[in-house]
């Protein structure tokens, strides 16, 4: 099993994403360059955190047109695994490999905190190992993470239990004032039709060890490690 | 002769930025305003001599495809030759 870590101009948590998979999941990754176009070395991509072109015209707009895009999707067709984190779901919705968008938080701040987010479904490669309802504890860091989406979208996702984390309390209760950036319905993640594309907001990759405030991340990318170990 | 394109929130799209915009210009003593929404505006300069109904294709596909994002933003396209 190979993990790859995609890194474009302004991505800013690939080191992360690279570390928890060496170290915490004791797996091994490369990182991959956005000009990259064959990807047949990985199992599973990992699309980071940051600010990829500066977020220029739209969060996540032009690197949808970087030329390992076009691989990404390939990737995904076949029904590989990719996870895109904060940016990386930005990217992931504008290539249309997620549906919705991700606007301006409703009260404009960038927020960076550490949130509550629960777990809505464990049938997801992705969260396989974490029981339905689990509350983790994961930080945000982010200006645009107001999920948009319509209505036979939302009915959708819900109807096929693709929202795969909302923002809660700790107690995993989910209100309005739980939702720290106006995201419809408090989503926080979701993922594709098929199950093998996940995007959320939270960054999964900055909670991996205790000394950091949460390891909760852990197990999402446990989570994936061990499906690739079924199949494989 | 130039492309110039509108990006403009669909309507129902929650816009943040246009309602602090708003605020802010009321502070200022404006009075009856309805609301404010925020767009983009992006001005393509194109050859002289390229013919216009070509022009208008070619921006509204730049438009359509990467200018706005079809799920939250309507666009327009107008060509013009100055």
């Amino acid at each position: 099993m190979k993990f790859g870590v995609i890194v474009f101009p302004g991505s800013n948590c690939d080191h992360d994403a690279y570390h928890v998979i060496s170290k915490h999941v004791g797996q091994p990754v490369d990182f991959v360059w956005h000009r990259e176009t064959d990807l047949s070395d990985f199992d599973a991509l990992i699309i980071p955190g940051g600010f990829s072109y500066g977020d220029y015209l739209r969060a996540g707009a032009l690197a949808r047109f970087s030329p390992v895009m076009n691989a990404v999707k390939e990737f995904a067709a076949r029904g590989r695994f990719v996870l895109g984190i904060c940016n990386g779901f930005q990217i992931l919705c504008e290539a249309g490999l997620l549906p919705g968008a991700l606007i301006r938080n409703r009260e404009l701040h960038f927020i960076c905190e550490h949130v509550y987010v629960r777990t809505e479904t464990s049938d997801t490669p992705f969260t396989n190992e974490l029981a339905a309802g689990r509350v983790l504890h994961l930080p945000i860091a982010h200006a645009e993470g107001n999920y948009v989406c319509d209505d036979a979208t939302l009915d959708e996702l819900r109807r096929d239990q693709r929202i795969v984390f909302r923002y809660c309390d700790a107690r995993g209760e989910v209100s309005d004032a739980t939702n720290q950036n106006g995201a419809r319905d408090s989503i926080a993640g979701i993922c594709n039709r098929e199950r093998n594309v996940l995007g959320l907001m939270p960054h999964p990759e900055r909670a991996c060890e205790d000394l950091l405030g949460s390891s909760d991340g852990r197990d999402i990318f446990r989570s994936l490690a061990g499906t690739l170990a079924a199949i494989s | 002769m130039k492309a110039k394109v509108y990006v403009t929130l669909k309507t129902g799209v929650l816009d943040p930025q246009g309602k602090a915009i708003q605020h802010s210009v009321e502070l200022l003593g404006f009075g009856g305003i309805a609301d404010v929404r925020q767009g983009k505006y992006f001005e393509i300069t194109l050859d002289p001599d390229a013919d216009p109904a070509r022009a208008h294709d070619a921006a509204e596909r730049m438009a359509r495809e990467v200018l706005s994002n079809p799920v939250i933003e309507d666009y327009r396209v107008e060509i013009s030759e100055t």
